[in-house]
């Protein structure tokens, strides 16, 4: 065989014969693993398609427009897909295209221009489209149920599915190598994580902030016909998702009219030709622009001005907490994130502003107090969320380098006393904030406040520390993406663990909260009994102890590394 | 000074390093020389404290590194084979990092760094991130580190692999004069020529056993006093059973 003559197949094989490896390696051993992901992920396939049906069963019972909502519904559903997959495949593009470690061997070969063309877009594709191809699942099955859609259903959902997941990936593959052209790979990269993150953010800061909530109030449609004849237009008559839409709501509540589907192929299959001669003309140039221009100099006087910050502590612990702020914030990747972070932190107070509570005259001081409460245990949510991101891969990153800590007389408790801190005191900065700013906003009581303050403390401390135990105790020492190692089973097990944690510390403080209320409801005093007075100890209890133990555990872990 | 004893090393029953007894002593620079999957360098990474053995004793200047890591690893400067440092650190930035993990700080250290980048010609790149280096300049920089706290005993793993003529025998001279200063160098390297040209002593490890050791003189007298280090390395791991060539060339 010569390789001028590698097939598709060819060229697709050593990823192919890797992820088949990887599933044998999974088998092998590790059936846990594949049956709590299995486990997870059904659960989360249940709910998506719980919900849904029940929207979609009250659309169904609703005359004349409940056809036309599901179809208005489904269309923003894919609406949002084909947005969400086309920055996807932009970013995964670059990847693939152009900063892959194949691509020397496949450029080098003499590998066919169309070949190599399909096989990145393949492998584009499947990268940035699986798990909007898994939520899709449950969705059509929602849709198909509902609307008794038959047994060929499933293939007309594939037959729509298939040429929207094909479009974003040639406009976004396209889209790259035209970026790739005009700028260095690496900076493209940068620039990229960053719009696409602030893209984001936007758009679910601006979703939350029109207040789609309003639109359910009946005193919000003035007139029905209007409503009917602006439900009845195509949102975007122009685009593929409007287009599958039609062939759906077509199959399911009819007249079935073929052009759509027609449209679909016919646009997938010219996107791709157009693709593939866009590729023919620039891709060598973009992909020999993408061997240079990695990032150069660096204005050091930002750093040394931060030294005096850390100048109490022992010089190996400064050096690596300067050297891990340096890692982070020089990576667009990694503080690019913090731009959710933030739009996460003002979503949640929105949120908790937009709650209904002092409409009447009086105030519901009987519901403040339990939002309040039961505040605690969302903003641990969000803050486990936050430190699987941010603390559990801070010990798995160290892994290339783990030559030099390990043959220096660094004492590893130093590095985790310093992983830990440089984690958790911002973490704790965010937990407090959140807890005071939303207890201000729901006007809570000093009582309130305090339990608030305190048990927020304690729970930041733990989840930080849980972060860090399990990121040594399931090392992820090949994955360069930091992104990528909270969804690992290690990040998996901590969510688990932590969420389970403050569902105990949200059960032992329920008792005390609940004798202040009533104590208020009777216009009494709040006294304290050794019954409360053993739930706050419980939870100061449970909390160190998961602090200390997951410290401890991580220590050991590391100890044992070997490389 | 560099000492061996019982040094083992298993992976579930593959043995990996089998039991082997070395003794490096103080202004020597010994070669540690075998075919791939040898053992070479599992062995260099217990002595720098990144493995744990699975029996036996490694001692540093006296120290051992299982029971007393922090002084052992004080007087170590390790060289590994591939140059992973942090590619979003500076030059200046990853040497004054490594300083730090040995307690070391302030204007010393600033007239340290500047001396060994001037040295390896990389003080043009003393304020560019590591990710802009290319593989003969990250190697230059993991030297430097490794010289950054004035060690008493150098272990590197292929010090030569990647970098241009002119620096390896500036490595070469510093060695040399490393050990004239009452240094311990233990290298392991695939090419022979610079063994014979640089070390006191060698030793040839062949799956996880030390098959000779000595001086060339002595490893001639022990096995053919003609010899060069190439045929005795090659008589002594198997390598004459070659394939031959031809066939592979022509197919």
């Amino acid at each position: 065989m010569t390789l001028a003559n590698a097939s598709l197949s060819l060229v697709f094989s050593p990823k192919w014969m890797t992820a088949r490896a990887r599933i044998r390696q999974e088998r092998s051993g590790r059936g846990t693993k594949a049956v709590l992901i299995g486990t997870v992920g059904l659960i989360f396939w249940l709910v998506v398609f719980g919900v849904l049906y029940r929207v979609l069963r009250y659309f169904r019972g609703v005359e004349e427009i409940g056809p036309l909502l599901a179809g208005k519904l489904l269309g923003l559903v894919l609406l949002a897909f084909l947005s969400i997959l086309l920055l996807s495949n932009i970013i995964t593009a670059l990847s693939s295209f152009f900063l892959a470690r194949d691509l020397d061997l496949l450029v080098s070969s003499p590998v066919d221009w169309l070949q190599l063309y399909l096989a990145k877009l393949g492998e584009t594709m499947a990268h940035s489209s699986w798990m909007v191809a898994l939520m899709a699942v449950p969705i059509f099955t929602a849709y198909g149920t509902i609307y008794d859609g038959g047994f060929l259903f499933p293939l007309i959902a594939l037959s729509i599915f298939l040429p929207l997941l094909v479009v974003p990936a040639v406009i976004g593959s396209a889209i790259t190598l035209i970026l790739v052209n005009v700028f260095p790979a690496r900076r493209t990269r940068d620039l990229l994580s960053l719009v696409a993150i602030a893209a984001a953010g936007l758009l679910v800061l601006l979703f939350r902030i029109v207040r789609p909530e309003q639109l359910a109030r009946p005193e919000g449609f003035q007139n029905l016909l209007d409503f009917i004849t602006l439900l009845r237009t195509p949102t975007s008559p122009l685009l593929p998702s409007e287009w599958a839409t039609q062939v759906v709501m077509g199959w399911l509540v009819g007249p079935m009219d073929p052009l759509p589907i027609l449209l679909l192929w016919s646009t997938a299959a010219a996107l791709v030709v157009f693709g593939a001669l866009l590729h023919a003309k620039l891709y060598t140039a973009g992909f020999t622009k993408a061997q240079e221009g990695a990032e150069r100099f660096v204005k050091g006087w930002i750093w040394k001005s931060l030294d005096p910050l850390f100048r109490r502590l022992r010089v190996a612990k400064r050096e690596f907490i300067i050297k891990d702020l340096k890692l982070f914030f020089r990576d667009t990747t990694q503080w690019s994130q913090l731009i959710l972070l933030g739009v996460l932190l003002i979503i949640y107070l929105f949120n908790i502003k937009a709650l209904p509570l002092f409409r009447g005259e009086q105030v519901p001081f009987f519901l403040v107090t339990i939002v309040s409460f039961l505040n605690l245990g969302l903003a641990g949510f969000v803050l486990a969320s936050i430190a699987a991101r941010f603390i559990f891969p801070a010990i798995s990153l160290e892994g290339r380098q783990m030559w030099l800590l390990r043959s220096s007389p660094l004492d590893l408790r130093a590095l985790l006393w310093s992983k830990y801190w440089i984690g958790t005191v911002p973490l704790l900065v965010l937990a407090l904030t959140i807890t005071i700013f939303t207890n201000v906003l729901l006007r809570a009581t000093p009582f309130m406040m305090i339990v608030g303050a305190a048990t927020i403390t304690l729970l930041t401390l733990a989840i930080g520390a849980l972060a860090l135990g399990f990121g040594a105790l399931y090392p992820q020492f090949e994955t360069e993406n930091a992104a990528q190692i909270p969804t690992s089973f290690g990040g998996l097990v901590f969510m688990m663990t932590t969420v389970g944690l403050i569902a105990a510390v949200v059960v032992l403080e329920a008792a005390p909260v609940y004798a202040y209320l009533q104590a208020v409801n009777q216009g009494g005093r709040l006294t304290f009994n050794p019954r409360m007075l053993a739930s706050f100890l419980g939870v100061f209890a449970l909390c160190t102890a998961a602090t200390v133990i997951p410290l401890r555990i991580g220590l050991n872990r590391m100890e044992g590394f070997e490389f | 000074m560099i000492r061996l004893s019982g040094l083992r090393k298993t992976y579930g029953s593959f043995v990996a390093v089998n039991g082997i007894d070395l003794h490096v002593p103080r202004g020597e620079l010994f070669g540690f020389l075998g075919p791939n999957g040898a053992g070479k360098t599992t062995t260099l990474r217990m002595i720098a404290g990144i493995l744990r053995p699975s029996a036996g004793h490694i001692t540093l200047g006296g120290d051992d590194i299982v029971t007393d890591p922090m002084s052992a690893k004080q007087r170590l400067g390790f060289i590994p084979d591939r140059p992973f440092v942090y590619e979003k650190l500076t030059g200046a930035e990853f040497l004054r990092f490594v300083a730090g993990l040995y307690g070391q700080e302030g204007d010393i250290v600033e007239r340290r760094i500047d001396e060994l980048l001037d040295v390896f010609e990389l003080s043009l790149w003393k304020d560019e991130l590591v990710e802009s280096y290319s593989h003969g300049m990250r190697q230059k920089l993991i030297i430097s580190s490794a010289l950054i706290h004035r060690p008493e005993i150098i272990v590197v793993d292929e010090p030569m692999v990647g970098l241009d003529p002119r620096a390896a025998r500036l490595l070469k001279d510093l060695f040399r004069q490393f050990i004239e200063r009452g240094g311990t160098v233990l290298m392991s390297t695939h090419t022979l020529e610079v063994a014979q040209a640089m070390c006191d002593r060698v030793a040839i490890i062949q799956r996880g056993d030390i098959v000779a050791q000595g001086t060339m003189d002595e490893l001639r007298n022990q096995h053919d006093a003609d010899a060069s280090l190439e045929d005795l390395f090659l008589k002594l791991t198997g390598g004459t059973a070659m394939r031959e060539l031809a066939d592979v060339l022509e197919g």
